[in-house]
């Protein structure tokens, strides 16, 4: 189990260093974060110090060096456009993406789940219909038309939902949560259905698949020769074992959801990450810009850790004995 | 001597209705098994067989075949209890084994696990009481370190210690009829012996009725007490094991065993007689074996012919009474 966690943990380890060298020489080599920083009017002179001083004129190697030496203790710069320490600026964003991505999941998952566990037993039923029906427009629709049309009927028409921000949030140390106040609830709501809507469709119709494929299976044959009742099959035998390609596209999903949030958090105005992302992008905010691709890599590479280690705990066929069987 | 039987089975049919007609993959077949007694079921894959014990027990479902005729276990119909009233006879009543162990246990559960949800799904005991009784049962399956094993997942068992699970599994709550699908198709030769034995030594312990789904004649003669021969969905004969091996009336009886060079080699499979069973799209009018029967005539590619005794068995064919026939044949 150590030697599992370590190896995975060394994989982790590279592909981060991968993604660094993308983000540094992706970012390095776009726009001129020079010109961003300065007015029209700056001289040459000032240019060229500016430039000495970000470093801009050393070797690319000790560039990288440097770059990764500093992310590795969480310090990105200063924001050429915020002139704040991006690690500050993006500790102040977090918060809120990350508590979008998860109500967004949580959607998701208990929705979906359940949803997919009848369509797969019920096949027929009128049900079930409807569910694939929604599902499939939860496919099909691009997210921000979702969420624009979700606005246009809460917050324009019916008027009971905010169409944008966060309402209020509390402090909590150093994180801001919208979770404590009915209007920072409240604010959510749009938010992480427009998030989670796809995410959600994607579980409903894995489940489903997976329930198909799992109730034709020889042991869930045997199990109902054995007497045992339907709940005990379907949502003990079937479910479980249908579990581990969900849990491996929930992992890669709450990946995408945070990713995905670009969207959403510029539709609904959220002053979460991805819209700082958009505007980094607008400005040319370097720091900024890679820190963010590298949270993000980040995130990805720890969901796909712990769900290599949920495997490990649904499946006994995977598990790393340390008795003798 | 007559006991009640424990299971009677009359008339079934099994259809699958389509689009174009009704397919009868089991046509109007009917069999007593007494306390105790083994009746092998012996056939070509597609005689159906294995939808003949689904049937019994129950686990035809729909959209698929649908089942007519009579099913009954100690007297009383089970063919149309709703579905409440014959899960708890599942496991209970009627135990199954599948063909293949590997695939018949869930592979994300414990063993024990498997053994005691069973257990106390159908019979009043706690946690405890159930795991204990979950012990003896491996053990008296033949697993060794029962006490240890109880706790291991199915992918940590052999194929043949995995259908001693299932077998302890189909005998938890003490069934009276246990419905054995090919329950050694799927192992290992050397073993295939072991399993047959231990499943019948259980059953004669316990006076468990069995029918044994096999098409492996060897087996049948080791094992069953009566046999019946099915050919298309029908039943072609049925008799104690001895005359029907060694004195068979049904040609196509007559034809299996003579494609068994000896009873007590290994794995004899079946079919020497030229041709094929019929697809359940092309069943001949008349005797289903018509085509390639040795001694048809005119009346058996018309009329179906019924069971008729003889000596100890019935055979279905119209040989045994029509004197004619006899004198050409
Ligand atoms: N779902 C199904 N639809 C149509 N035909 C089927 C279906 N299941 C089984 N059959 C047919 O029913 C017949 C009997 O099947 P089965 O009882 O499994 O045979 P056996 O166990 O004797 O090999 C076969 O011809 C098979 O093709
Ligand atoms: S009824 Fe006719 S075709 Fe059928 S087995 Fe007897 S002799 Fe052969
Ligand atoms: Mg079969």
């Amino acid at each position: 189990m150590l030697a599992f966690a370590i190896r995975r943990l060394l994989e982790a380890a590279i592909v981060m260093v991968a993604v660094a060298l993308l983000a540094f020489v992706l970012f390095r080599f776009v726009g001129d974060p020079v010109n961003q920083m300065v007015g029209q009017d700056t001289s040459l002179e000032d240019r060229m110090q500016l430039r000495k001083d970000l470093g801009l004129d050393d070797p690319i190697v000790v560039q990288f060096g440097r770059f990764i030496w500093n992310a590795a203790q969480f310090d990105f710069g200063i924001s050429y456009q915020v002139k704040q320490p991006v690690t500050t600026i993006i500790a102040s964003r977090f918060p809120a993406t990350l508590e979008l991505a998860l109500t967004a999941a949580v959607f998701a998952i208990l929705l979906g789940i359940p949803m997919g566990v009848y369509t797969g037993i019920y096949r027929d039923s009128w049900l079930s219909r409807i569910f694939l029906s929604v599902s499939l427009i939860g496919i099909s629709l691009p997210t921000f038309l979702i969420g624009i049309l979700l606005i246009y009927v809460f917050a324009v028409n019916l008027g009971i939902l905010p169409s944008f921000g966060r309402g209020e949030v509390v402090q909590l140390g150093g994180w801001t949560t919208g979770f404590l106040t009915i209007s920072g609830l409240k604010a959510l709501i749009l938010p992480s259905i427009t998030l989670g809507l796809f995410q959600m469709t994607l579980i409903t119709r894995l489940v489903r698949s997976q329930m198909l494929e799992v109730l034709r299976t020889d042991y869930i044959k045997f199990a109902r020769a054995r007497g045992l009742s339907d709940k005990a099959v379907n949502f003990g035998h079937a479910l479980k074992n249908t579990l581990i390609p969900v849990i491996t596209i929930i992992g890669l999903q709450l990946g995408a959801v945070i990713a995905f949030a670009i969207i959403t958090e510029t539709v609904f105005q959220w002053p979460g990450m991805g819209l700082l992302f958009i505007q980094s992008v607008q400005n040319a905010d370097i720091p900024v810009m890679s820190a963010y691709l590298l949270l993000v890599a980040f995130l990805f590479v720890l969901i796909n850790f712990i769900v290599d280690l949920l495997y490990v705990w649904v499946d006994p066929r995977i598990r790393i004995h340390g008795r003798e069987a | 001597m007559i006991r009640q039987p424990v299971l009677s089975v009359r008339n079934l049919r099994v259809e699958f209705p389509t689009r174009r007609g009704t397919l009868v993959a089991v046509d109007d077949i009917s069999f007593d098994i007494a306390p105790g007694e083994v009746l092998g079921v012996v056939g070509e894959s597609g005689a159906g067989k294995s939808l003949t014990g689904a049937a019994i027990i129950g686990l035809l479902e729909p959209p698929g075949p649908i089942s007519r005729g009579i099913v009954e276990l100690k007297v009383r119909r089970i063919d149309n209890l709703p579905p409440s009233q014959m899960r708890p006879i599942r496991g209970k009543r009627i135990g199954m084994v599948f063909q293949d162990p590997l695939t018949s246990l869930n592979p994300l559960y414990r063993v024990g696990e498997q053994l005691i949800e069973t257990i106390r799904t159908h019979l009043e005991l706690s946690e405890r009481e159930a795991r204990a009784r979950a012990i003896a049962l491996l053990k008296e399956v033949g697993i060794q370190g029962a006490e240890r094993r109880i706790d291991g997942y199915p992918h940590e068992f052999s194929g043949g210690m995995r259908q001693r699970v299932v077998l302890a599994l189909a005998l938890c709550a003490e069934p009276e009829l246990i419905i054995a699908d090919e329950p050694t198709t799927a192992l290992d030769v050397s073993i295939q012996a072991q399993i047959i034995q231990l499943l019948k030594k259980l059953c004669r312990e316990r006076d468990t009725a069995v029918l044994l789904i096999t098409h492996d004649m060897g087996v049948i003669a080791e094992t069953a007490d009566r046999v019946a021969v099915m050919y298309a969905g029908r039943i072609a004969e049925i008799g104690p094991v001895r005359d029907v091996v060694k004195d068979p009336h049904h040609p196509y009886t007559k034809g299996l065993m003579g494609s068994i060079p000896a009873l007590e080699g290994a794995a004899n499979r079946l079919v020497q007689i030229p041709g094929s069973m019929p697809r359940l799209t092309a069943i001949p009018p008349g005797c289903a074996f018509n085509p390639r029967c040795p001694h048809v005539f005119d009346r058996c590619r018309v009329e179906r012919p019924e069971l008729f005794p003889i000596e100890r068995s019935h055979a279905a064919c119209w040989l045994l009474v029509d004197d004619t026939a006899k004198a050409t044949a």
